[in-house]
């Protein structure tokens, strides 16, 4: 079947989908988009995390044919997503990440060699800075929710970043970098406030 | 595979009749699992999305009617007076990302004696909404469950709503397991009072076939409440009585061994949860009565 959705604010089109595949597959296999990770399949590691008309889900349980007409934000999008956000929407009306773009997107943080090329989220900045990231496997979907969870709450407590990550496991980290990253970037939001 | 897209509830009710195999998916963290793992290849899913009136909630005079999709992350945001022991159960579930799209009707639907709906819907008192082409019925929650992952829908019947009562006293859930987040239930336990008709009602999950009431349990209690005057004076439960319903309750169990747990571990929690959720509700009702005569 075919899925008509939109990822990143632009209008995809997924052809010759199996009626029984996840969102996750769509994304990474017929879209081009492994930026969400596949870790488990069933729900359990949070690596698949995307935004479904905002609400983070794991894409790994989301079917395909559910995303019909729907939103769907990814890592890739993230960037942004989050500084539309800030800027309190699309003003040009050309906003969203395209396809291409979204594909070759890679970090290129103050920490990279690259130079020019896409600016970072708050919350992936803050992840390089505080170390937050090792094999990386488990990033993007941290990503997506503690984004989200700033959303929510701009000044968390530890207990609301706990439970807003508690989706989400990390084999290398052991969290505390992560929890340093998130109040990190809470901190410098609420700076820029 | 086909993928049934229904736009309507009486969309859905007429998919569900002329393909009674076709698998309903909600929230999709049961049936998603199933066929990522290839343990369920369904002829047909019947996605239950776009029927908006399954996210819905109305709190009427006595009970709540809960669109069967309204997922657990909204009962715990919006519901938390009139459905004290849901909400709590349904922030043990999993994790945000489960919450934000399972709920109460796929719960039902897969009728896991583990599932965390169960204890409260017990406790509280329910009836489940089912409805196909052929009309609606209430089927009272007792009797919904009816073995290891059956309930006792149809095959032609979905999921409308459920209806639970509002809480008329204080509620409690208890769930044992390895840590807080995205754990499957050891066992649970969930509790209610109910000042209005002098009951205590019961719900224990994960610890027989189905999930199931302590009924001699609260039989025992209500007679003990009744008898001491306790629903009136407001007393400290007596340490006997919660202990022996404590018993009443682990003797309810009919539960198994397996890798989360052992059957007289199951059955020795479950009877800790017991004593612990009566001594919180009851402190929590004295606390309410001494604060309404207070205010008279
Ligand atoms: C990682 C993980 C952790 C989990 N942890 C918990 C937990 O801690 N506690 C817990 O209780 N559960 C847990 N679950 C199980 C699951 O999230 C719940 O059972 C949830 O309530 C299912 O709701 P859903 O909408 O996603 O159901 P779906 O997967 O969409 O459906 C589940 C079943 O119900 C049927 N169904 C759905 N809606 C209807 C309807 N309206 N009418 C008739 N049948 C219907 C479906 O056909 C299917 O058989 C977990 C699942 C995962 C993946
Ligand atoms: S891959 Fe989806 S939660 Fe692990
Ligand atoms: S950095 Fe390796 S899993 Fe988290």
């Amino acid at each position: 079947m075919r899925v008509n959705f939109t990822v990143n604010g632009r209008p995809q089109e997924a052809d010759d989908v199996w009626e029984g595949e996840s969102l996750l597959y769509v994304l990474r296999e017929r879209l081009g988009l492994p930026g969400s990770k596949n870790a488990c399949e069933q729900g359990e590691c949070g690596s698949c995390t995307v935004r479904l008309d905002g609400v983070p889900v794991c894409a790994c349980l989301v079917a395909a044919g559910q995303v019909e007409g729907r939103e769907v934000v990814t890592v890739e999008g993230l960037a942004e997503y989050a500084k539309q956000r800030a800027e309190g929407g699309c003003g040009t009306g050309a906003c969203g990440t395209t396809l291409q773009d979204a594909r070759q997107w890679r970090a290129t943080g103050t920490d990279s060699q690259a130079g020019q090329g896409t600016e970072l989220s708050p919350i992936q900045q803050a992840f390089i800075d505080a170390g937050a990231v090792q094999c990386g496997f488990c990033t993007p979907g941290l990503l997506v929710a503690a984004d989200e969870m700033l959303e929510r709450h701009p000044n968390p407590s530890d207990a609301d970043i706990r439970e807003a990550l508690s989706g989400n496991l990390c084999r290398c980290t052991g969290y505390e970098k992560i929890m340093d990253a998130v109040r990190l970037a809470a901190a410098r939001q609420g700076e820029a406030v | 595979m086909d993928f049934l897209r229904p736009a309507s509830w009486e969309e859905a009710l007429a998919a569900k009749a002329e393909h009674p195999t076709a698998v309903p998916i909600a929230g999709g963290t049961d049936v998603m699992v199933e066929i990522n793992f290839d343990h369920r290849r369904p002829e047909y899913l019947l996605d239950l999305t776009r029927v908006g009136d399954l996210y819905e909630w109305e709190a009427g005079e006595d009970s709540v009617r809960l669109g069967a999709s309204v997922p657990y992350t909204k009962i715990m945001e919006n519901l938390r007076t009139e459905l004290p022991g849901l909400a709590l159960a349904s922030h043990t579930v999993a994790s945000p990302q489960i919450r934000n799209r399972g709920g109460v009707g796929g719960n039902l639907g897969t009728a896991s004696p583990a599932g965390d709906a169960h204890p409260a819907l017990l406790a509280a008192g329910a009836e489940v909404e089912a409805e196909s082409v052929r009309g609606t019925r209430l089927i009272p929650i007792d009797a919904f469950y009816t073995g290891v992952k059956r309930n006792a829908l149809a095959a032609d019947e979905l999921i409308r709503a459920v209806h639970i009562k509002k809480a008329d006293g204080p509620q409690q859930f208890s769930k044992v397991g390895t840590r807080n987040a995205m754990v499957i239930a050891v066992c649970a336990f969930g509790i209610a009072l109910h000042p209005e008709t002098r009951t205590v009602r019961t719900g224990i999950g994960s610890a027989a076939p189905t999930p199931v009431r302590a009924k001699a349990a609260e039989e025992f209690l209500n007679a003990a409440l009744d008898e001491g005057g306790f629903w009136d004076n407001g007393k400290i439960i007596t340490p006997s009585v919660a202990k022996q319903f404590a018993d009443l309750c682990a003797g309810a169990c009919n539960p198994i061994d397996d890798v989360r747990g052992t059957a007289s571990y199951r059955r020795h929690a479950v009877g800790v949860m017991a004593r612990r959720t009566l001594t919180w509700t009851w402190e929590s009702y004295r606390g309410a009565r001494r604060h309404t005569e207070g205010a008279a």
